[in-house]
């Protein structure tokens, strides 16, 4: 076997590993041991031990302990209590989903294709916002969006917003600075796939007499596929589980499922439902990754 | 005409670009700005007064430096044994066959997809349940199991892209396994692991949801910035977070600057005949 490894595989594949017996059929296990078990106790543990939480009897308390008794009635209750909340994480994300594809596209597009030698300043450029801490940029979009701010001024003064309109504590504030917080993890995946594209094709497009919008859609659409797949999944999962946004530029009219779990953890103290609210959120993002992929994978996407 | 039309094209989807970045960078110049600013009130969050004492006393509130020393001790604890977790596994993952290889995929991919509110709201689950009081230890805890999928992916990147000839021709020319490890694969791979520890330092660093649930009463920068986003935010959290920015950019500016030197050089010596120096 070890004398094989050394044969240089005409396949084109790189040769084997020389192997030395004994010992190295236990070392990949000693090297996958102690982060596999890592992930197992405080990721796969855990994630048990939430679905059991979430079947509590609700009637106790954390100071009293909590009874299990498989309190399936848990889902439905937190779900008939919170619906607005949980419809409205999906709402949200799904609207700064698109403004995301409207900008992170023609981003993404120009840095890939029409950048030229400024593309690794372009692409810094996409990724510096994410230098600074989350939470002191979305400040910063409390002050851009405030009532006194120059931008409010000027919506007023076009009369896109009426004289007492306001743009901070509405739903467009949530919905922008979501789109904002996560464009970024849309923009490289897509980045990563256009820059791949050979724009001859694109000529060759014209040059069979393609409209510029025929040749978007029957060329860089499909060839950017895996890159917007990769960029919608990494954009849609953290902003519908966010709840920072719509607590720091909303109210409680814009609060998000998120909102309502951090308060029955830490605040209300109401173990069952917020465990039963966390699992409901991944079960719906499961179903709606899981969906989609279906879709985008087998389907032929114009 | 269509040249016309292709040239109008080009420059339509860049000036789009250029102001969606604008749209992206407009935070960061106002977070720049607040940090000279003197505010009105302590909730007031617009421009008032130009000031360098945020500057020359940025830890004016004591509280908030404290938060930063933690988050950094935090992030320092989660990074080194994040990296040293994730390394060993990427190396088991490219370099042998071992039986379970799918299901380990999926044990590391899964904690990236998942919503970081499921992970922070079942870490506490766990933690309550076993009755382990919450604060410093948990949070590296968690930040350490949230960090180490982004170490394995990096760092597995790096390695499969890795020419194994050279350790080939290492192991040829009479070196031991342990003298080719040192010498040819760390070297090789070094690169891909400072950029897996970079990314679980700056993951770990400013991190809020995940550690919001398990912190118990410790504070960490982000949690200092929540907090006091309700009773009013001092404008050092401004000066932190553009100091922040600023050591980032150096950061990616001298790497990008050393890898161009690099390759410099390595074309320097590809280009020497042999025998001279």
């Amino acid at each position: 076997m070890s004398a094989l490894a050394h044969v240089p595989t005409s396949a084109g594949k790189p040769a084997p590993p020389p192997v030395r017996r004994g010992r190295s059929r236990l070392l990949p296990y000693l090297l996958l041991l102690p982060g596999a078990v890592w992930l197992l106790v405080f990721f796969a543990v855990p994630l048990v031990q939430l679905a059991s939480a979430s079947l509590y009897d609700p009637a106790g308390s954390l100071s009293t302990g909590y009874a299990m008794t498989w309190a399936f009635g848990n889902y439905p209750d937190a779900l008939q209590a919170y619906w607005p909340q949980f419809s409205r994480s999906f709402l949200y994300s799904a609207i700064a989903l698109v403004l995301a594809l409207l900008m992170g596209y023609p981003l993404a597009y120009a840095i890939a294709q029409k950048a030229g030698r400024w593309k690794n300043l372009l692409l810094v450029a996409v990724v510096a916002p994410m230098f600074t801490s989350f939470l002191v940029r979305t400040l910063a979009w409390k002050t851009i969006l405030s009532d006194n701010g120059a931008l409010v001024g000027l919506l007023r003064d076009v009369h896109l917003l009426g004289p007492d309109g306001r743009l901070l504590a509405t739903p467009i504030a949530v919905v922008l600075g979501l789109t904002y917080n996560f464009l970024p993890f849309l923009v490289l995946p897509l980045y990563a796939s256009l820059e791949r594209l050979d724009p001859r094709l694109l000529e060759a497009a014209s040059d069979l007499y393609a409209s510029p919008l025929r040749a978007f859609a029957k060329v860089t659409l499909p060839l950017s596929m895996p890159g917007l797949i990769a960029g919608t999944l990494l954009f849609f999962i953290p902003a519908t589980g966010d709840y920072i946004n719509a607590e720091l530029l909303g109210t409680p009219n814009e609060y998000m499922i998120g909102n309502v779990i951090d308060s029955a953890f830490l605040v209300r103290l109401d173990y069952p439902q917020g465990a039963a609210l966390s699992f409901l959120l991944m079960a719906a993002i499961l179903a709606i990754v899981f969906v989609y992929l279906r879709r985008a994978g087998t389907e032929e996407v114009l | 005409m269509s040249r016309l039309k292709r040239w109008l094209a080009d420059r339509w989807v860049m000036g789009v670009a250029l102001l969606v970045l604008g749209y992206l960078t407009l935070p960061i110049m106002v977070v720049a700005g607040l940090s000279f600013n003197r505010p009105s009130s302590r909730l007031s969050y617009d421009f008032n007064e130009f000031t360098l004492d945020n500057w020359k006393q940025p830890c004016a509130t004591s509280d908030m430096c404290d938060a930063v020393v933690r988050s950094m001790q935090i992030g320092l604890i989660a990074t080194v044994v994040s990296t040293l977790l994730g390394t060993l596994m990427a190396f088991a993952l490219v370099r042998h066959s071992f039986r379970g290889r799918s299901g380990l995929n999926g044990l590391i991919f899964l904690p990236m997809a998942t919503p970081e509110l499921v992970m922070g709201t079942s870490l506490l689950a766990l933690f309550v349940a076993a009755g382990v009081p919450q604060g410093f230890w948990t949070i590296v805890i968690a930040h350490v199991m949230f960090c180490v999928s982004f170490v394995v992916v990096t760092v597995k990147a790096r390695l499969s892209g890795m020419d194994r000839r050279l350790e080939e021709a290492a192991m040829d020319l009479y070196a031991s396994e342990w003298q080719t490890f040192r010498r040819i694969t760390l070297p090789l791979v070094l690169p891909g692991i400072v950029a897996a520890a970079l990314l679980a330092f700056s993951l770990s660093f400013d991190d809020f949801i995940i550690t919001n649930f398990n912190a118990g009463t410790t504070v960490t920068f982000p949690m200092y910035v929540w907090g006091a986003s309700q009773r009013g935010i001092p404008p050092q959290v401004n000066v932190i977070g553009t100091a922040m920015f600023v050591i980032a950019l150096l950061l990616v500016g001298a790497t990008s600057l050393r890898g161009r030197r690099a390759r410099r050089a390595a074309l320097a010596v590809v280009a020497t005949p042999a025998g001279k120096p």
